[in-house]
């Protein structure tokens, strides 16, 4: 028989997300043994315990630390709680009446009868299937953040010659990684004419140690019977399709993806929420609430971010609505948002109308642009109204929406986020 | 050691008539090349078990077809292999294709189906199969009895079925000579092996031609065909249920739009003749350029189809005899070494029928027929499989062993206890790729990126090997090297 | 005059920063930064580079196999290959904890390798 617990907050994820939303709901005053954080690997932390790389807590913390440092210093406060955690747990589905059903070895399959959830699952990478590369299917074609697992905590060397396809903060960490511990790093393919990473990285990671960034470049086929032997890698014109005669052939015997990553909605997609077609996670409120009572999402399972501060940050939101929630808070009548001219998507996208506080819009743009403006409005009103030098899809931004201002909203209207010209 | 029979070749036929044999009192050995069964073109099949309509009228082709299609469920099912009788569907988009396809119907007729296997459809009775059909579609032959298997899956149920009851399964055994003397074949490998055998049972598919050539110089012309694929992530089903054709071409059976037993929907194949020699034997590289073809081809029957829902794509060869038939015969001058050239599509909906036709020749020319086991078993231990499960029975499962409680491969929720039970079978995996094809550990939409070192972790452990020994699929496929420090 | 264009790397903003130098090198303005952070930077970047360095640790005795590492502080650029010769000798024997020196004043910068997890 399987075992039935009781718990008013059920985390599905212990890592950043996860734990920060879990310690806000308990100090919004959800008891803190009736809270329960259930995380898939072996110890709390997610993904930042394989990115050992500096740069996480800048916003949050004022200091420069490393994914596994961030990440302790949440998991110390969590030990000061009473919250429960099961590790190597993983959730296998959720119900309508918002009953979790997770397994682990100790335990076997347990029931949890919650009265909000907090999806926490974070995202994943794109697999190398998605992309159209010819050629064989050997091994040593892995994701940037497999080859990072294998090298910062299995202590493996997952090959010597390297081509990194794609200029995502993982692949451009992981050529720096990879070149420090002995490798060669030939290149950095980027399909689109501009990076995915952040400008820093391009800096630390590869200018540093003359790897080369070609832009509008992209492998084109993977070379080797056994284990990866070479790639041809060519420009692409504008639709990205390959330019004939720019071919190249570069020997290696690795091939790191770092195309994108993916909120990891499994759990969401089978409980039927509300799905954003853009950000690929599901849509919410204000709050992280989504479209199913009580069942809140936040971190990279929601939008993927380029900063751990502003997943602490927008967990804390979710943690604290669901408290409020599981206090018997209700609201009634949502305005929505949206982006356009440039900007992709926007997160939360709904805002409930009685709303008392600030509400921070995130929203990424589909370009890179210099010296525009980013306008915010609702019906006639101009919300926002701010010039910026430059906005880049890799750089997540955010505007604020005044309390005052969603007090004189109604239902029937809209926020939008556009660029503008200057 | 001296076996009876040698079967070179561990694919969806080697393997079947690996277990046909094990009902007997003979020593079989089963000869594979690669390190696991189905590594050639049972790897990267359609699945698809055609019901026999469009095979030459009065070939080998045309009956084994026939025949294996109506065999397979029984044997599908007693193997625990995933199987569906999903029905196929040639679509026509023009009264000139309504003609071609009477004229399929005309020579299913002929080729022994039944007027309940064959049908002529309309549209309205079209789209009431495949609500997503092209607008343009104007009706169909339907062949209610076609089916999909699980190709790989088939052969390492074959295989762990005659493992089970005897069979030896000799991995990485390249067949490099094979002599004839005082009655006995020795057949060595590459490596240094050597066995002998009193038959020899050439099924080495794509090597077959060049394995008969090796023992007695008889030729035969058999190109390479290539086949490409996409494959679509399982939340597009069911965009399509039934196997759906458009009308058929000089190169094969045409792009084909297709559920496979798991419900990923896919697209392909491509047809492409290669170079007749190694080369063209291993190359299984994927082109960009036929692969967007696919796309277009395949949307003029399913108009919503679309790369974007791609989760891998991947290419198989087939063995393309000139003659377009199946041969399976003795080698001239020795009728104890028995060929089987050209087996390309039906071949796996022929196979159980090719095998038993393998079983019964090679019977005939015994003269007595051997005795059978008194224990034979014609099943294998049923796999597991935690995701398709109920609530009751996870429950129950877990109480037994709790390493079916822990999950390793998140897409597909495959747990701790299925991998280890894949590794541990008759025939077993011992190596990534053969967790993935018995299990689906790596098969989702993240394909292997979490899942994959946690396998090999397992894999380390039960075939007590150094986690860096550990490959994708044999070979020199290394995934990772030394220590970092 | 001459004037060299940056990017801050002191955090994950990436500000494009500006150094104005004279003819005999001494800077004298740094334009563009959000912060004194990337003032510092700059200035050091056009002078002597620095970079913080993270790798990982052999553990003996420990649930795994590495423990991630950083240097305390900056190091000379030029030195990072030099630092990761020593980084690569190094082991430390669990449990570790955060903070945990395993190298100190590496190649005499004055930045000690510190353990940046926690190893059981």
């Amino acid at each position: 028989m399987t075992e039935i617990l009781n718990y008013d907050l059920v985390v599905v994820g212990g890592g950043p997300a996860g734990m920060a939303a879990a310690l806000a709901a308990k100090d919004n005053g959800v008891p803190e043994e009736k809270i329960i954080v259930l995380e898939r690997d072996v110890r709390l932390g997610g993904i930042l315990e394989q990115c050992i790389h500096t740069g996480f807590g800048l916003t949050y913390f004022g200091e420069e630390l490393s994914g596994p440092e961030y990440a302790d210093r949440f998991v110390k406060l969590m030990d000061e709680t009473k919250i429960a955690v099961k590790l190597n747990t993983m959730v296998l589905n959720i119900t309508k009446e918002n009953q979790v059903i997770a397994t682990n070895k100790e335990d076997g399959l347990i029931t949890i009868n919650a009265k909000a959830i907090i999806l926490a699952m974070g995202c994943r990478e794109r697999p190398r299937g998605a992309l159209d590369i010819a050629g064989s299917r050997p091994a040593g074609v892995m994701s940037a953040g497999q080859a990072q697992k294998f090298v910062n905590i299995d202590g493996y060397m997952p090959g010597h010659e390297v081509v990194i396809l794609g200029s995502g903060d993982i692949g451009l960490i992981m050529a720096r990684r990879m070149t420090l511990e002995g490798a060669k790093v030939k290149v950095v393919c980027e399909v689109m004419p501009y990076s995915g990473g952040l400008q820093r990285n391009i800096v630390q990671c590869l200018e540093d140690f003359d790897i080369p960034l070609r832009l509008s470049c992209t492998v084109i086929k993977v070379h080797g019977r056994d284990r990866v032997e070479g790639v041809t890698i060519a420009n692409v014109d504008d639709h990205m399709l390959p330019i004939p005669g720019t071919e190249e052939y570069i020997p290696c015997d690795t091939v790191l993806l770092s195309v994108g990553l993916i909120p990891e909605n499994e759990l969401s997609k089978q409980i039927d929420l509300d799905m954003d077609m853009i950000t690929r996670g599901p849509k919410v409120d204000e709050m992280r609430m989504t479209s199913q009572p009580g069942v809140f999402a936040c971190g990279n399972v929601l939008q993927v971010h380029d900063l751990v501060d502003f997943v602490t940050q927008e967990s804390q939101i979710a943690g604290k609505g669901a408290a409020q929630y599981i206090s018997g808070l209700r609201h009634e009548g949502v305005i929505k948002t949206r982006g356009q001219n440039g900007v992709r998507y926007t997160v939360p996208q709904s805002i409930n109308l009685d709303e008392k506080e600030d509400v921070k819009i995130y929203f990424r743009v589909g370009n890179v642009y210099h010296d525009k403006r980013v306008v915010v409005t609702c019906g006639d009103k101009v919300l926002f109204n701010r010039k910026k030098i430059k906005l880049a899809p890799g750089e997540m931004e955010n505007v604020i929406i005044k309390a005052a201002d969603i007090a004189e909203m109604t239902a029937d209207q809209e926020i939008v986020v556009s660029i503008e010209e200057a | 050691m001296v076996y009876d029979i040698a079967i070179i070749g561990a694919g969806v036929v080697g393997t079947q008539i690996a277990r046909n044999f094990s009902k007997y009192d003979l020593k079989v050995a089963l000869l594979e090349k690669e390190s696991d069964v189905a590594m050639g073109t049972t790897k990267a099949n359609s699945g698809i078990v055609h019901a026999g309509f469009d095979c030459q009228s009065g070939t080998l082709m045309a009956d084994l077809n026939v025949k294996g299609c109506r065999m397979m469920e029984e044997v599908a099912t007693t193997l625990h292999v995933p199987y569906e009788r999903n029905g196929s569907l040639v679509v026509a988009f023009s009264e000139e294709e309504m003609g071609t396809i009477k004229e399929l119907y005309d020579r299913g007729i002929t080729n022994g189906l039944t007027e309940d296997e064959l049908k002529i459809i309309d549209r309205d009775e079209l789209v009431k199969l495949e609500p997503h059909i092209a607008d343009n579609a104007v009706g169909a032959l339907y062949a209610p009895t076609a089916g999909i298997v699980s190709p790989y899956e088939l052969a390492i149920g074959a295989a762990e079925c005659a493992v089970g009851n005897g069979v030896e399964f000799l991995r990485t055994f390249n067949v490099g000579g094979i002599i004839f003397e005082d009655g006995l074949f020795t057949i060595g490998a590459k490596d240094g092996r050597i066995i002998r055998s009193k038959w020899v049972v050439n099924a080495a598919g794509l090597f077959a031609n060049l394995i008969a050539d090796n023992f007695n110089n008889e030729k035969f012309k058999v190109i390479p065909r290539i086949g490409e694929y996409g494959l679509l992530d399982r939340d597009v089903y069911p965009l399509v249920t039934h196997t759906v054709f458009q009308c058929p071409t000089k190169m094969g059976k045409g792009i084909l739009v297709a559920p496979t037993t798991h419900h990923n929907v896919f697209v392909g194949p491509t047809s492409l003749d290669m170079e007749d020699n190694m080369d063209g034997r291993h190359d299984t590289s994927v082109r960009v350029g036929a692969l967007r073809e696919t796309y277009a081809a395949a949307q003029k029957s399913i108009p919503s189809v679309s790369a974007r829902d791609q989760i891998t794509s991947f290419a198989g060869l087939r063995a393309h005899w000139v003659e377009h038939d199946f041969y399976i015969a003795p080698a001239k001058n020795n009728d104890h070494f028995i060929n089987l050239i050209g087996i390309e599509s039906p071949g796996l909906a022929a196979s159980p029928a090719i095998a038993e036709y393998t079983e019964n020749l090679i019977l005939g020319i015994m003269g007595e027929k051997p005795a059978e086991k008194a224990d034979w078993n014609p099943s294998r231990k049923a796999p597991v499989f935690f995701r398709t499960m109920s609530p009751e029975e996870r429950a129950e499962l877990i109480a037994k062993d709790p390493a079916y409680s822990r999950i390793v491969c998140r897409c597909e929720t495959v747990t701790e206890g299925e991998i280890r039970d894949a590794i541990r079978a008759p025939a077993g995996a011992v190596d990534l790729d053969g967790v993935k094809r018995r299990t689906r550990a790596g098969m989702g939409r993240c394909q292997g990126g979490f899942c994959g070192s946690r396998v090999m972790e397992i894999l380390s452990e039960e075939l007590d090997k150094p986690i860096a020994e550990i490959t994708k699929f044999g070979r020199a496929s290394d995934i990772i090297y030394e220590r970092t420090k | 005059m001459t004037e060299r264009k940056l990017i801050c790397v002191a955090c994950p903003r990436g500000c494009p920063i500006t150094v104005y130098m004279d003819d005999s090198g001494e800077i004298t303005k740094v334009e563009g930064n959000t912060c004194p952070r990337g003032d510092t930077y700059a200035r050091a970047e056009v002078t002597h580079p620095e970079r913080s360095l993270t790798s990982t640790v052999k553990v003996t005795g420990g649930k795994h196999y590495v423990v991630p590492c950083k240097s305390s502080t900056a190091i000379p650029k030029e030195l990072l290959f030099d630092a990761m010769v020593e980084i690569n000798k190094a082991s430390i024997a669990a449990p570790v904890h955060i903070g945990d020196v395993i190298i100190k004043d590496i190649l005499g910068t004055g930045a000690d390798i510190v353990a940046t997890n926690e190893i059981d």
